[in-house]
């Protein structure tokens, strides 16, 4: 508990008070947001992928570099 | 040093997958994209206008070493250039393989390991003072370049005990030194070559070959902008010793496998600290050598920004997802699971781990989230697409770019390596560029103007 006190207050000093005390709503709602966004490219996602993801990734092999 | 040159160097993955069943040499194919690149020639080493350099790497592999820059912003920019460079000459070589009845998709991919466990990499170049004690300062890097991966890595799905787990970086499984020359047989966390390309009583050359590819340029951004400093700080003469670690390659490979960044590793004497504790002891000193020393801006902000992400970090590493290439991509895995219903150990997920990364802007998944708005940028599009004819306009990459875009007008060849520019024919006479922080050179000036006159 102190240490998180502790490090509340070091937010304050470093400025960044607005996302440190409202964290809990504003953070769920962003990582709500974000989860939707993300949901939204998946199937987008499939449309790019190789049909064949394992045949294509078995045979991606590089020599070593430098 | 108070200004400092540095630079990157990317070696890409390269694959062509065929709509059937014929696999090619890759040297065909890479012959193919460097023709693209200069049409009408095959010297696989080539000095474009922009200043970078584009060759063939060991390996096969293609290879896009930046211009020399002084800025941070503009390394970031310069180093997607490159992506875009190879991005456009991937149609012309496709059509090429086409024309000989081979129709299929060539992939590049800004990542460092394939399927089998090579590795290729994204070196960093920075130019440092040749009176130090080089021991000694390598000795107060190391401990900041095992831990750095938790903002620099790119993310991997890996096997480790017969199950997949997501590791930060993808490099750091591949380093078994702490220090040494080679960079293939045996790679370390700081390479000893030594290639200033500049006075050599001066300046040496740090050669970095421990981090990986970034897709994200806010994490390239962090990368070249925190050890720049870092190594700024030591070359003052601050103290930074102290952090030494038992095992710095063992402790490199525990931090990569632990993503909830908890992981403790061990100090010589027997301490323990997180990637984060040792981080935040670089940033508390790096506070204050900003704010009571003469330095500028850009590094004013490349602290802020190096203090929010560790902040964020010990907080909740997702939180970062916009930021950091390792949470990006994890981000998306997690989801792509969460809907299909889908473990680590799936293929769809092997081929998202590796798809991240291809340069291709309507195929790659990193572009995917940034056309989504869910990537945080430091450059513009606008200022990627001028880097790609134009070098920085304050280092030596200048006199450079002017001299290739001068002989190119003039149809006339040219030979040039980093220090020096040499038309080639009966005048024949050869320009050497030393000192990489100049941006004019009379020689060169003269050359352009008198060919103006002629005109």
């Amino acid at each position: 508990m102190a240490k998180q006190e502790k490090k509340r207050e070091k937010k304050k000093e470093s400025g960044r008070k607005e996302e440190a005390v409202s964290a809990n709503p504003e953070v769920i709602e962003k990582g709500k947001k974000i989860k939707e966004d993300l949901d939204n490219i998946i199937d987008e996602i499939d449309d790019v992928l190789e049909e064949n993801a394992e045949e294509f990734i078995k045979n991606y092999v590089q020599k070593g570099g430098e | 040093m108070k200004n400092r040159i540095f630079g990157l160097e990317n070696e890409y993955g390269l694959i062509f997958s065929p709509h059937g069943k014929v696999y090619l040499p890759m040297e065909k194919i890479l012959g193919y994209i460097f023709e693209g690149l200069i049409p009408n020639s095959w010297p696989s080493n080539a000095f474009l206008t922009n200043g970078a350099r584009f060759y063939q790497d060991t390996g096969c592999h293609p290879e896009y070493a930046t211009p020399e820059c002084d800025q941070v912003f503009d390394l970031v920019v310069h180093d997607k250039a490159g992506e875009r460079i190879l991005e456009s000459c991937l149609p012309i070589a496709e059509k090429r393989l086409e024309d000989e009845g081979l129709s299929g998709n060539i992939y590049i991919y800004k990542n460092n390991t394939d399927s089998m466990g090579n590795t290729y990499g994204c070196h960093e170049n920075y130019l440092m003072r040749r009176d130090l004690d080089f021991w000694k300062v390598t000795e107060q890097l190391i401990p900041f370049f095992v831990s750095r991966q938790i903002y620099t890595g790119s993310g991997k799905v890996l096997k480790s005990s017969g199950r997949s787990h997501y590791f930060i970086s993808q490099r750091a499984q591949h380093i078994h030194e702490k220090t040494s020359s080679s960079t293939t047989s045996s790679r370390s966390i700081i390479n000893t070559r030594d290639e200033p390309h500049a006075d050599a009583e001066k300046y040496r050359r740090l050669h970095i070959i421990v981090g990986d590819s970034n897709m994200s340029e806010y994490a390239t951004y962090l990368k070249v902008g925190t050890t720049a400093l870092v190594l700024s700080m030591i070359e003052q003469g601050l103290n930074l010793s102290g952090l030494e670690l038992e095992d710095p390659v063992k402790a490199m490979r525990e931090i990569s496998r632990d993503p909830s960044l908890r992981k403790k590793v061990r100090l010589e004497g027997g301490r323990e600290l997180t990637a984060i504790e040792i981080q935040r002891v670089y940033l508390e000193k790096a506070k204050a050598y900003v704010t009571s020393g003469d330095v500028d801006d850009m590094n004013r902000d490349v602290v802020e920004r190096w203090e929010y992400v560790l902040e964020e970090l010990e907080e909740d590493p997702s939180r970062l997802d916009r930021e950091i290439d390792w949470i990006a991509k994890r981000a998306l895995i997690n989801n792509y699971m969460d809907k299909k219903g889908c473990g680590l150990d799936d293929p769809r997920v092997a081929m998202l781990d590796l798809q991240y990364h291809d340069i291709r802007q309507d195929r790659g998944l990193y572009y995917l989230l940034c056309r989504q708005g869910l990537i945080e940028r430091i450059a513009s599009e606008k200022d990627v697409q001028r880097a790609l004819a134009h070098p920085p306009q304050t280092t030596r990459a200048k006199i450079r770019g002017d001299f290739i875009r001068f002989a190119k007008a003039k149809n006339r060849s040219y030979t040039v390596d980093w220090t020096y520019l040499k038309l080639n024919g009966y005048w024949e006479e050869t320009i050497l560029c030393m000192d990489p922080f100049s941006s004019v050179n009379q020689r060169v000036e003269e050359l352009i103007a008198t060919a103006a006159q002629k005109k």
